[in-house]
């Protein structure tokens, strides 16, 4: 399975983007978010990366106001993780230009779709950003 | 794009985000949602409204789901919207769809259609996002709706759709493995896409398919190694790259597949060599995507069959890890040595201090890791500092997950490591009182049989010297307040057991104890049983040693609450006590035998005792004995539900694509019904009398075991009249029994019968194990190393400076096969509370069905094609059934390995590696039949030098 969830939260806690590649209900989410966050938001700089929580692990990147927290299975590459994360951000970055929380915000379904170009099933399947992007670059043109 | 949103966003949306992004608390954010539900509810359902403000809606509804409220009021519009002319419209439709609904929504069958028509789309923007749809959307029972487009799609002429179709491809395997596996050759094929983005998302269900049979794909090795040879020259795209590395995604993912590859086969890992050196070589280790290349490398190399050169390669890379300053790096780093120190001990010594210092380290992510591989190197010399540290920890935290784990660990180690019994005892000790509760329930059980065992020393006086510093340990322990119930449990018993038995204590001292603690936590049952028994154990101890047995009257006091418990259980064992008292000494002796809780219990299964009866009746023209399962009407029934399971398939979803997948309609039918159904009609008839014949003695525990699932097939029912033939024979057999009940009064001391059953069933159960028993012996602890690594230098700290290394020989193989052995150790006992109960229903239950049908087997026999004429045909056609079923494995396995290759067309793989592969495999699957013949031995004998009864906590 790989990657169990991807989500993006402001360092207030709220969830600005949530996406889980297996299902949980709403209460569950809910539950979930509350407890990684909590954990995450709770770490400094200097420590690592990645947390361990019940049988998975989450790789996590701060940029600005905006953690980005991936769940994992145990035997994933946690640094790739980590990469991969970058990568969503620079993606973003080239479409928005400078992208921050309320372009997320206001453009969810877009990164969204970015999301559903790099994963599916929860495995990373793309990572050109030319192919992330030109999808949703054509369906700007079309409408 | 400005960050304030795209023209066509109106200013409710943008004030509705704002709010939200403004927001100071949890409590705000709520109302602001609410309020928005409320809001949405009134407009959603309005007539005409415009697409656009439609798709703002969803969103919203998006929103409102994101951030923990229900919009299921909304659900039915998103799918409304998936039907949109517009391509984004139409995409914001199936995106929201998949967030709100799981495949098992009633709301997908509304979907399936319109996937099905965007599928055939002309526009490949529509096929991605139906396709994006399907991975999400589609479960095993709407598979066939959308499989053959989704095959017709693997082909399709743009790269993204060949990707999404494989991705499709490759849920649908996830999903119900059966429904596709003619088709995985498809996974083969796309490898060799031209489209470097739909090789490497093929990568992702070839890791899957190959984690699951390493096998069949050994010829793929070659393929693989060149592909990633070509990536890491930079034959890819630029587009692919990251930080100046050539498409590392693919290179992890690669990697992980060679490791699977190269795992414990020598031939398959001298390919890879070459280029995993290079890479080694060539990586950049000043970026984040370099290192995680490198840590892959590492995970390769310590999975392949070892290479020194390569193997050094990585003890620089891990040291460089260790050395940074990077927490994340460290991290990595422990991690990468537990993979190498299986293979080469002594890196561990030189990075003594840094993992000291991660041990140390406030992070609490990287002391767990330390922790782990503390645990990876512990031996017999460093256990006690190790498990101490451990123990400390655990108490020290409060994630009850963790706690657990941590917990089963310390038991493990100190199973398997511990230098005395005493320090034993202890340990089992500090472990239950901090964590008894999150302890599994097995563990307690192999704590009592260890203790009942003793340390498999044939030594009775060091047994008794373990059990005495038990009991004393545990009626110290008994002065604390609030214990788990599980180590009270373990408590009880071994008071029960032996409290008296060196004589130290005196039964009033004992069973003032067990009454305390049945008093004292008398809201649980479960601990007021154990104690219960624990009690008549010692008071028949005392009655068999023909002393005067005085019931204190606290216990008298208890008894009577007991006699008139509302547990059934509590007032049975309270009347078990009270009859055995009211026994003289030589009765009792019979029934509660001391210290015969590891006494096997033998138990008749085929109650071969009856045969002269059985044969004497038949002689006089009884009927011989049918199986319930083999009676006549069966298979009406049967095919009762195979019509049902198709008629609720078929009323469910109706999609015209049905005809087509046969297969995939007959998977959801019982795997055993298959088995039934397909193979077993033909040779049964004739097969089973002959092995009957000749294999007599050894069918009774396959057949026991062999469970009365399958025959269903081809046998006509009718019911018959009562005969009068059990009577005598049932009372016989429960009598036998009552012999055997009351001595398991308490459930523990049935260990050894319950083994034995265990371990007559173990060859069928096998057949699935086999193959991670395997896989554990060959590489799980196949490398587990003697060495005495950095802990030493804890132990130095703790002032013992001069500690030596001791090197306990233990060889690896043995070490492999405990775990395994371990795997097999018969788990929870309690299953066996009532062992009475229980083993009669057992026993009793072919009578009755014996009762019902003496004068069926004729029609019964007929459609067999052979006259019944024996007692038991039942067992033969267990027999059969068993051994069919495992021939149809067989030939599976044979089929697809032989199907696999003649379907590849891999550019690069002629047949002539793929022969001489699997002749160099060769040696491997000896040396592990080898290493499971000793397992299987040592699961047999499990009171071996090192009892390694824990394993099997930590899968």
């Amino acid at each position: 399975m790989g990657i169990r969830f991807i989500l993006m939260v402001n360092k207030q806690g709220q969830t600005r983007l949530a996406q889980y590649y297996e299902w949980l209900t709403l209460e569950e989410r809910r539950a979930l978010e509350g407890e990684i966050v909590r954990k995450c938001l709770a770490r400094n700089e200097q420590q690592c990366s990645f947390v361990e929580h019940r049988n998975y692990k989450i790789v996590y990147r701060r940029y600005a106001s905006l953690f980005f927290l991936v769940g994992v299975d145990n035997d994933e590459n946690e640094l790739a993780i980590l990469e991969f994360i970058h990568l969503l951000v620079e993606t973003m970055d080239r479409h928005f230009g400078n992208v921050c929380e309320l372009d997320i915000m206001f453009h969810l379904e877009k990164a969204h779709f970015m999301l559903e170009e790099m994963v599916m099933n929860g495995s990373i399947v793309e990572t050109s950003k030319a192919n992330i992007l030109s999808p949703i670059q054509l369906m700007d043109k079309a409408s | 794009m400005g960050s304030q949103g795209g023209f066509y966003q109106s200013k409710e949306f943008l004030d509705l985000v704002k709010s939200i992004g403004e927001a100071r608390s949890k409590a705000e954010e709520d109302r602001i949602v609410l309020n928005e539900i409320e809001t949405l509810k009134r407009r959603i359902s309005e007539p005409d409204i415009p697409k656009r403000k439609m798709k703002e809606y969803i969103i919203r509804l998006v929103y409102i789901e994101m951030l923990g409220h229900d919009a299921s009021f909304g659900y039915i519009h998103a799918v409304k919207m998936t039907h949109d002319d517009s391509l984004l419209v139409k995409r914001t439709g199936y995106l929201a769809v998949t967030l709100f609904l799981n495949e098992d929504h009633d709301l997908i069958i509304l979907i399936v259609n319109t996937i099905q028509k965007d599928l055939k789309s002309d526009n490949y923007l529509v096929v991605c996002a139906a396709l994006n749809a399907v991975c999400k959307l589609i479960n095993e029972e709407t598979i066939p709706a959308v499989l053959p487009q989704v095959m017709e799609l693997l082909a399709h002429p743009k790269e993204a759709v060949r990707k999404k179709a494989i991705m499709a491809l490759h849920r649908f395997y996830q999903k119900s493995p059966s429904s596709v596996s003619h088709l995985v050759s498809n996974f083969r094929k796309r490898l060799c896409d031209n489209d470097p983005g739909v090789m490497g998302a093929t990568l992702c269900p070839l890791f899957e398919l190959i984690a699951r049979d390493v096998n069949s794909y050994k010829d793929l090795v070659i393929s693989f190694v060149s592909i990633l040879k070509q990536v890491a020259e930079r034959r890819l795209s630029k587009a692919y790259d990251c930080h100046q590395m050539p498409a590392p995604f693919i290179q992890i993912k690669l990697l992980k597949i060679l490791a699977l590859l190269g795992s414990g086969d020598k031939q398959a890992s001298e390919n890879m060599y070459t280029v995993v050196g290079d890479i080694f070589r060539k990586c950049d280790s000043s970026s984040n995507i370099g290192n995680a290349v490198l840590y892959e490398c590492i995970c390769c190399v310590s999975s392949i069959y070892p290479n020194p050169k390569l193997l050094e390669s990585a003890a620089d890379v891990i040291s460089r890890f260790l050395k940074s300053d990077s927490h994340n790096l460290k991290y990595m780093g422990i991690d990468a040595l537990g993979r190498l120190i299986k293979i080469s001990p002594e890196i561990a010594e030189q990075h003594q201090l840094a993992v000291i210092d991660c041990l140390e380290d406030p992070d609490d992510t990287l002391k767990r890791k330390t922790f782990e591989l503390l645990y990876k190197m512990t031996k017999s010399t460093n256990v006690e500092v190790i498990v101490d540290r451990m123990i400390d920890y655990m108490i020290s935290i409060s994630d009850n997950h963790y706690k657990t784990e941590i917990a089963s660990r310390c038991v493990e180690l100190a199973e398997q490591f511990a230098p005395s019994n005493q320090w034993f005892i202890q340990t089992m000790n500090r472990v239950f009182e901090h964590a008894g509760d999150l302890v599994n329930i097995k563990v307690a059980h192999s704590l009592m049989r260890l203790i009942a065992e003793g340390f498999g020393e044939d030594d009775d006086n060091a047994d008794s010297k373990l059990r005495s510093s038990a009991v004393e340990s545990y009626l110290r322990i008994l002065g604390e307040p609030k214990l788990p119930s599980v180590f009270l449990q373990v408590i009880c018993w071994v008071l029960g057991e032996y409290g008296t038995a060196d004589g130290m204590f005196s039964a009033s001292d004992i069973t003032g104890k067990l009454c305390d603690v049945a008093e004292a936590y008398s809201n649980d049952e479960t601990v007021k049983a154990y104690a219960t028994t624990a009690l008549m154990k010692i008071y028949a101890f005392e009655i068999a040693a023909r002393r005067k047995v005085d019931m204190l009257p606290e216990c008298q006091s208890l008894m009577e609450e007991l006699l008139a418990s509302h547990s059934t259980d509590l007032q049975q064992r309270a009347y078990e006590l009270q009859a055995v008292i009211g026994l003289d000494a030589h009765a009792v002796e019979c029934i509660m035998p001391s210290d015969a809780s590891c006494e096997d219990i033998e138990v008749d299964r085929d109650l071969s005792f009856l045969n002269d009866y059985i044969q004497e009746a038949i002689e006089k023209g009884a009927q011989p004995y049918i199986p319930e399962s083999e009676r006549s009407g069966m298979l009406n029934i049967s095919n009762f539900r195979n019509q049902d399971h198709h008629e609720a398939s078929s009323h469910g979803l109706r999609f015209e694509a049905y005809e087509l997948p046969k297969p995939a309609l007959q998977s959801r039918i019982p795997q055993a019904l298959i088995a039934s159904t397909e193979i077993v009609p033909v040779p049964e008839p004739m097969y089973p009398r002959e092995s009957y014949q000749t294999t007599m003695p050894s069918i009774p525990s396959d057949a026991g075991s062999a469970e009365l699932k399958l025959r269903l097939e081809g046998v006509q029912k009718k019911w018959g009249r009562p005969t009068y033939t059990p009577a005598t024979s049932t009372s016989n057999s429960t009598s036998q029994k009552t012999v055997n009940g009351t001595s398991q009064g308490d459930g523990a001391s049935t260990v050894s019968s319950m083994r034995e059953t265990y371990d007559s069933r173990k060859p069928q159960v096998e057949v699935s194990h086999e193959k991670q028993k395997l896989a554990a012996s060959l590489f799980g602890g196949s490398s587990k190393t003697e060495k005495r690594p950095a802990t030493g230098h804890k132990a130095a700290k703790a002032s013992s400076h001069m500690v030596e290394k001791s090197h306990v020989p233990k060889s690896s193989m043995e070490v492999a096969s405990d775990k395994a052995a371990s795997a097999q150790q018969p788990p929870n006992l309690l299953d066996l509370g009532e062992p009475t109960a229980t083993s009669t229903a057992l026993q009793l239950d072919p009578f009755k069905q014996l009762e019902g049908l003496l004068d069926t087997t004729e029609v019964a026999s007929a459609v067999n094609g052979a006259p019944a004429a024996s007692v038991s045909p039942d067992i033969m056609a267990l027999y059969v059934d068993t051994a069919a079923g495992i021939h149809n494995k067989n030939d599976a396995d044979l089929l697809s390995g032989l199907s696999n290759p003649s379907v590849t067309n891999m550019p690069g793989t002629t047949a002539m590696p793929q022969v001489t592969q699997s002749s160099s495999k060769r040696p491997n699957p000896k040396d592990s039949l080898e290493k499971d013949a000793l397992v299987r031995q040592m699961g047999v004998n499990p009171s071996s030098q090192n009892p390694n009864l824990f394993k099997d906590l930590l899968g």
